[in-house]
């Protein structure tokens, strides 16, 4: 499970890091959201893994927190996801504007070949 | 008034949430909805500056009253009332600026404004690390708007850049604030330094990257070199109004980490103390000698407005590498009348550019590169009685002036009080003339670095106010007084500053010492009882 989780945020983020650095919007705007995901699972595992636990206490209970998996990072992910999203639609919206302006889309406006 | 503290942040958000849906198709309501707005503002942020200077202990505002380390509070204390200050101020500043021209360039203008002063005084007044976060991506989101008012090609192609930059340095604050949570199981700052001194000695490395790399994102907010070079393009291409407001938006990166490295590595946090401060000492010298380098280099007035924006972070940042209380102090001083004056630039700059040609700054450099000979010479037998200087002329050159003399540190104006404070803080860190000066590398580098940059600083603005204030007397600008009024505020300002020197420096001297004290701090947050 470790394993699986830390090779799929080094692919994602590896990729993604790739792809920032290329010249085209497209690519990095892909390379954005591919490292959103490596960091939402990153930021996912850092509640450690406890498998099929819940988060939520049951009513009247006191709860060891050693049998509870630990809400916060769930949380935080969420509104990771929330925020992530609504930025890469509105970078989407400017790189459309950028594209109808430029007539190109290279991150500078102009660049060799098309 | 136990609510105070909510309210610099639910006013704007509100403000700007009615703005939307309004119907009205010439602005006016809009308009005076933004202006109350940051009016009421200013009031909040100096009540709480008066009540945090006066009972001088940390308040909390405890959000839906749930106790603290479980839910989130809002912490008021001088420093961050100083930052709420300065957000009120210059936000009705340059709204008041829009008024004429600027908020009618773009849908949604107002609104987007309320929205970015909503984040920026949340991101003040937040005492979590998470909540941090959230505030960051309002007021990002609002600035990327405001970045691209007006639209244009210069300014998609800056936008673009400015966000996208700005979506990475999210993704690396993420990954900070999560390695924090990992390792401490907190976010909430007070907790998280009463925390870190207990730390084991194996989780230290880990808490440590996790800081570099939330450091990371707010370096880049704050523009260090190598981080910042998406400044100059951006502010230079964004409206004069949402330039002055960003030149305070750059002061946000500087405040968090003002605020996180004290907190968490300040004296108290045993193995950990003083993280980082070599590396802002060493990166803040090389901002202020970049930044210096483009002021000279520039042949733009915005251009030339970036760079003071980057002297004045790389300052700060370097300032708080030294870790002194003494030189903190100076910092918060030279921060205050900084921002006040490249806000009070940026607006002064649209106003001289106003019914100019477009790259005559340009030829105006060139010219003088190269010379231009016997034109010159032919005109001034002609004038012999000399130019007069029209009204206009000589206000924008006094403002002019004014804002070159805050900016270099020269007296008598209010930024020389800060460098002065912050060279004698190095020079000695007791007080001068007490015991012997004692001066590491770091703080030679630190007071050459400061002198130099001022020197830079004046050379740049006397060339650029020659050019565009005496030599070009026959093309006089229409400045509405709506327009000259705010600058002349934030100069007013500054001034008032300088006249109350006295109380100015106790209320910052007092705001670094509890800063580099955070016990008071951290004692007052986790002791909130509701």
């Amino acid at each position: 499970m470790e394993l699986i989780l830390a090779i799929s945020i080094g692919v994602l983020g590896g990729s993604g890091v790739w792809l920032l650095m290329r010249p085209r919007t497209f690519q990095l705007i892909i390379g954005l959201s591919l490292l959103s995901y490596a960091v939402n699972l990153f930021i996912f595992s850092m509640g450690r893994f406890p498998v099929g636990r819940p988060p939520i206490l049951d009513p009247g209970t006191s709860g060891d927190p050693a049998v509870f998996a630990d809400p916060l990072p769930q949380a935080l992910v969420l509104t990771a996801i929330v925020i992530g999203f609504a930025t890469t639609a509105l970078f989407l919206v400017v790189m459309l504007a950028s594209r109808g302006l430029t007539g190109g889309d290279h991150v500078d406006g102009r660049g060799p070949g098309r | 008034m136990q609510h105070l503290a909510i309210l610099p942040i639910a006013v704007p958000l509100l403000a700007g949430a009615i703005m939307i849906p309004m119907e009205d198709q010439r602005g006016r309501l809009r308009a005076a909805l933004g202006i109350a707005s940051a009016l009421a503002l200013v009031a909040f942020a100096v009540m709480l500056a008066w009540q945090a200077h006066l009972g001088g202990a940390v308040s909390i505002y405890r959000l839906g009253n749930w106790p603290v380390t479980f839910g989130i509070v809002l912490v008021v204390d001088r420093l961050a009332a100083l930052m709420l200050v300065l957000t009120a101020v210059l936000g009705l500043s340059a709204l008041l600026f829009s008024l004429t021209r600027w908020q009618r360039m773009g849908p949604h203008f107002h609104a987007l404004f309320q929205f970015q002063l909503m984040g920026l005084n949340g991101a003040f007044l937040t005492g979590d690390l998470f909540n941090l976060f959230v505030f960051f991506e309002v007021l990002l989101a609002a600035s990327y708007g405001l970045a691209l008012h007006g639209s244009g090609i210069a300014r998609v192609k800056a936008g673009l850049h400015y966000i996208s930059i700005n979506l990475a340095a999210s993704l690396l604050f993420l990954i900070g604030v999560s390695m924090i949570y990992g390792v401490t199981g907190t976010l909430n700052m007070a907790d998280l330094a009463s925390r870190i001194p207990a730390l084991p000695a194996e989780n230290r490395p880990l808490l440590e990257a996790g800081a570099a790399i939330l450091g990371m994102a707010f370096l880049t907010k704050a523009a260090m070199w190598p981080l910042g070079f998406w400044l100059g393009p951006t502010y230079a291409a964004a409206s004069p109004p949402a330039a002055a407001i960003f030149s305070l938006m750059s002061k946000v990166g500087v405040y968090a980490i003002l605020r996180l490295s004290l907190l968490l590595f300040g004296e108290d946090a045993g193995a950990s103390a003083g993280f980082g401060g070599t590396w802002l000492l060493a990166g803040g010298i090389m901002t202020i000698g970049f930044g210096a380098v483009s002021v000279l280099a520039t042949q733009d007035l915005s251009r030339l407005a970036g760079g003071c924006v980057l002297i004045s972070s790389g300052t700060l940042l370097a300032a708080i590498g030294a870790g002194q209380v003494a030189v903190t102090g100076g910092a918060l001083i030279y921060l205050a009348s900084s921002a006040l004056a490249i806000g009070a630039l940026f607006l002064l700059i649209e106003l001289l550019e106003r019914g100019r040609e477009v790259g005559a700054d340009v030829l105006a450099v060139t010219l003088e590169a190269f010379g231009d000979g016997e034109g010159e010479e032919e005109e001034e037998e002609t004038n012999e009685v000399g130019t007069v200087i029209p009204a206009t002329m000589a206000v924008l050159g006094i403002s002019f002036m004014c804002c070159a003399l805050v900016l270099a540190g020269l007296p008598p104006l209010s930024g020389f009080i800060g460098k002065f404070a912050m060279l004698s803080g190095i020079l000695n860190p007791v007080g001068l003339g007490e015991g012997p000066p004692s001066l590491s590398l770091g703080g030679w580098a630190l007071l050459v670095a400061l002198v130099l940059s001022g020197f830079a600083t004046v050379l740049a603005m006397a060339r650029a106010g020659i050019r565009s204030l005496w030599a070009n007397t026959r093309s006089v600008p229409l400045v509405g007084v709506v327009e000259i009024a705010p600058v002349l505020m934030l100069i007013g300002l500054c001034v008032a500053m300088t006249a109350a020197a006295g109380p100015t420096t106790r209320y910052m001297q007092a705001a670094a010492e509890s800063l580099h004290t955070p016990r008071e701090y951290v004692r007052g947050v986790m002791e909130a009882r509701p």
